[in-house]
């Protein structure tokens, strides 16, 4: 069966170290806050300027001054700081963020990410994506493995525009865990219950698979 | 106006001056901490061909998105525009030119334009459609994109509270872009919930010095929600 969102973000979650200042994406990484490991200690990094990112407020909290990157209404943990946009950028550009999380339509062999736009169809912008895909060392994808119409989102060139070059090497989508190396996706882990022939079927770029490759445990 | 007081009386004395085609650089994230009264009197100025500087466009009929409406705005420079139908339409009629701006690259901008940095080099954007045409330049191995800073005609600004000397304090998140768009206009125009006398801020505690500000205005606000999410108590 392939993972459920939640699944999905349980699994990215098992990649945070206690003390690790961490940034989420909007949708599914948003989800891998629910997931901290018990007795570890991670601080969320919301990029409109915000470290240290508290759970949804009750009504009476509410407070339209205080929003995540996402403009939901947020609170502030304890010991969080609050700061100017420059400062966000500087702390997620300067690379002290410790781990990035962050949706995509696209990811390639090269480690390339394609994430903000889809010629034509959809315009958005890149929000903080780029500069976090560029300041970023250690970066999570999370995405569905194929589209809705069953077409591969491992690729091995993006064909959207791109958010970043050569910066993504983890990927965990609904079906697989996976890293990027030397030109390759490298299958680390599969999803219970899915073979390794759909995960091959379904993998567009060059996939390495091991000989063993486990199912992640839930 | 006398020595450093920078406070004005009225909505029309704090936007004097803005004519058409020039450059305004507002503060805010989404409709946090945006100068929406400031917004509202250059609607009602009809001020025109507007280049707007702003991380988002508002939503439709709230903050910028009020500017699309008898189409004041030309060109927005922006990270992220996707909550605002009368944009995208605007903007796929080709009625409105975007430049669409890394987040960072964007705050950065506006920081290195009001500190007299004309331009600076970051790895935000290198590949891709936002590099395009630039310059790149390698350091330690790694490429580079060159990156012109903003300066703008006009800022205008949200702060919570300022002294009479245009010293100012932000609130929680509706800081955003605001300190940073107050050291890149010509013309600082500031905005607040509450005006103090000079020496009851502390000074170590303020956000954005009176320097950069030469206009200050006390309005009320609406502070619209755009994501009301809510936990049970």
């Amino acid at each position: 069966m392939a993972l459920s969102r939640d699944q999905l973000a349980q699994r990215v979650a098992r990649e945070m170290k206690d003390g690790y200042y961490v940034n989420l994406g909007i949708g599914i990484p948003t989800l891998v806050a629910n997931y901290v490991p018990a007795g570890m200690e991670v601080m969320l990094q919301s990029e409109n300027g915000l470290l240290g990112m508290g759970p949804f407020p009750t009504e009476d909290e509410v407070d339209a001054d205080m929003i995540n990157a996402g403009k939901q209404t947020v609170t502030a943990a304890t010991g969080a700081s609050i700061f100017s946009s420059a400062e966000s950028f500087a702390m997620i550009r300067g690379g002290h963020v410790d781990l990035t999380v962050l949706g995509a339509f696209e990811v390639d062999v090269q480690g390339n990410i394609a994430s903000y736009m889809i010629p034509g169809k959809l315009i958005k912008g890149m929000g903080g994506a780029m500069d976090l895909v560029a300041g970023a060392d250690n970066i999570i994808v999370t995405m569905t493995h194929a589209s809705k119409h069953g077409e591969s989102k491992l690729l091995n060139k993006c064909s959207l525009p791109l958010t970043g070059v050569g910066c993504i090497k983890k990927v965990v989508t609904d079906l697989a865990f996976m890293e990027i190396k030397d030109g390759k996706f490298w299958l680390i882990e599969r999803a219970p219950g899915v073979s390794v022939e759909e995960i091959v079927a379904k993998t567009a770029g060059e996939l390495m698979v091991p000989k063993d490759v486990p199912e992640m445990q839930f | 106006m006398s020595g450093f007081n920078k406070v004005v009386g009225s909505y029309e004395e704090a936007m004097a001056g803005l004519e058409d085609g020039m450059t305004i650089i507002a503060g805010g994230f989404g409709i946090c901490g945006i100068p929406e009264n400031l917004i509202k009197e250059i609607k009602k100025k009809g001020t025109k061909e507007l280049t707007v500087v702003s991380n988002n466009c508002g939503i439709d009929g709230f903050g910028l998105g009020i500017l699309l409406f008898d189409r004041q705005i030309k060109k927005m420079v922006s990270s992220y525009v996707g909550e605002n139908k009368t944009f995208e339409e605007q903007l796929l009629a080709g009625e409105l030119e975007v430049e669409l701006t890394p987040q960072g690259t964007l705050a950065e901008k506006m920081r290195a334009g009001g500190a007299g940095i004309p331009a600076f080099y970051t790895a935000t954007g290198y590949g891709t459609q936002v590099g395009e045409g630039k310059e790149v330049k390698e350091f330690n191995g790694r490429k580079y994109i060159l990156e012109e800073s903003i300066t703008g005609d006009f800022a205008i600004v949200k702060a919570w509270k300022a002294d009479t000397y245009g010293n100012l304090v932000f609130r929680h998140t509706a800081q955003n872009f605001n300190p940073m768009a107050a050291t890149a206009g010509k013309i600082t125009v500031v905005e607040v919930e509450e005006i103090v006398e000079p020496g009851e801020l502390d000074p170590a505690h303020i956000h954005t010095p009176g320097i950069y500000v030469d206009r200050l205005i006390l309005g009320t606000f609406e502070k619209r929600i755009e994501q009301r999410t809510v936990r049970q108590a």
